[in-house]
């Protein structure tokens, strides 16, 4: 006998499953995970990927400041009354990451998408950073 | 034989680092080895009510994922796909630390289990899975005559 478990997405934020949302205090004080990454490079920019899951919109937090990037973000993973675990891999529910950013990078026009769970954020070059193909003088 | 979910979480390092001692002593480790570390990241949890599993499998395309109960063996399967660019283009991967691939991984439930009560939600990346355990097998007060 096998049964097909009918998998559903989700509604938007409000739903009631995050009504009941402890907001208790962090259990290990400002330890954080860090997310893993993905970070690509092409002519017009650096897309940095990064796993965020059970994060949502509200709880992401991106800040710039000079040369560097910095992602903070909280889980909002609600937990039934009770609940005693036996097995955890994901220990903690706060994510944090820095990074260094170089100066051709124009931080002013970062964007930033959040979607199932991984963020994406592209950071352009500043226009006179973006690849010009020299001429070669012929003499 | 996996890629950590976390590859630089220092604690779980430590943690790695004492399962792996412990498995060297380990002269009869269950059929299905040791089960940790893989992709999805479960955490699993009871309730006296319901048993709670919850897979931390973010940018997985919800068509891809499925999660099958055969014979109280549970099934998380799916695949992620590569966000990295094709060979050919001009593009430079400075970093590589995201699972990427088809991913498949499996659990025992407890034998008090429901399969017939089972529900799975995805939120955020993360897929919760509750199943309820019987009704006989919960807690109760027997009255004294």
């Amino acid at each position: 006998m096998s049964n097909d478990i009918q998998t559903q997405r989700a509604g938007g934020p409000g739903a009631p499953e995050h009504a009941d949302l402890k907001q208790a205090a962090p259990r290990y004080g400002n330890a954080a995970l860090t997310p893993p990454v993905d970070v690509v490079e092409d002519a017009g920019g650096i897309t940095l990927y990064a796993d965020l899951p059970g994060v949502s919109r509200e709880n992401l937090n991106l800040h710039v400041e000079a040369e560097t990037l910095t992602i903070e973000a909280e889980s909002g993973l609600t937990v039934p009354d009770g609940l005693k675990t036996s097995h955890t891999e994901v220990g903690l529910g706060r994510f944090r990451r820095v990074f260094t950013l170089s100066k051709e990078l124009d931080t002013e026009k970062v964007s930033a998408e959040l979607a199932q769970g991984v963020l994406t954020l592209r950071i352009p070059k500043a226009e006179h950073a973006k690849p010009r193909r020299i001429d070669i003088q012929v003499a | 034989m996996y890629r950590s979910f976390f590859p630089r979480d220092m604690l779980a390092e430590m943690d790695r680092l004492q399962r792996d001692m412990q498995q060297a002593f380990d002269l009869a480790p269950t059929i299905r080895g040791f089960g940790s570390n893989g992709f999805p990241a479960l955490n699993v949890g009871a309730t006296p009510q319901a048993v709670e599993i919850y897979a931390f499998a973010p940018g997985v395309d919800p068509a891809t994922l499925e999660v099958n109960l055969e014979r109280g063996l549970l099934t998380i399967a799916g695949e992620r796909k590569s966000v990295l660019p094709a060979a050919e283009a001009k593009a430079a991967v400075h970093i590589n630390e995201r699972f990427e691939g088809a991913f498949r991984r499996m659990l025992t439930l407890p034998d008090d289990a429901d399969p017939e009560a089972v529900e799975a939600r995805l939120r955020d990346g993360v897929l919760r899975i509750t199943i309820r355990r019987r009704a006989s097998a919960q807690p109760r007060r027997i009255s004294v005559q």
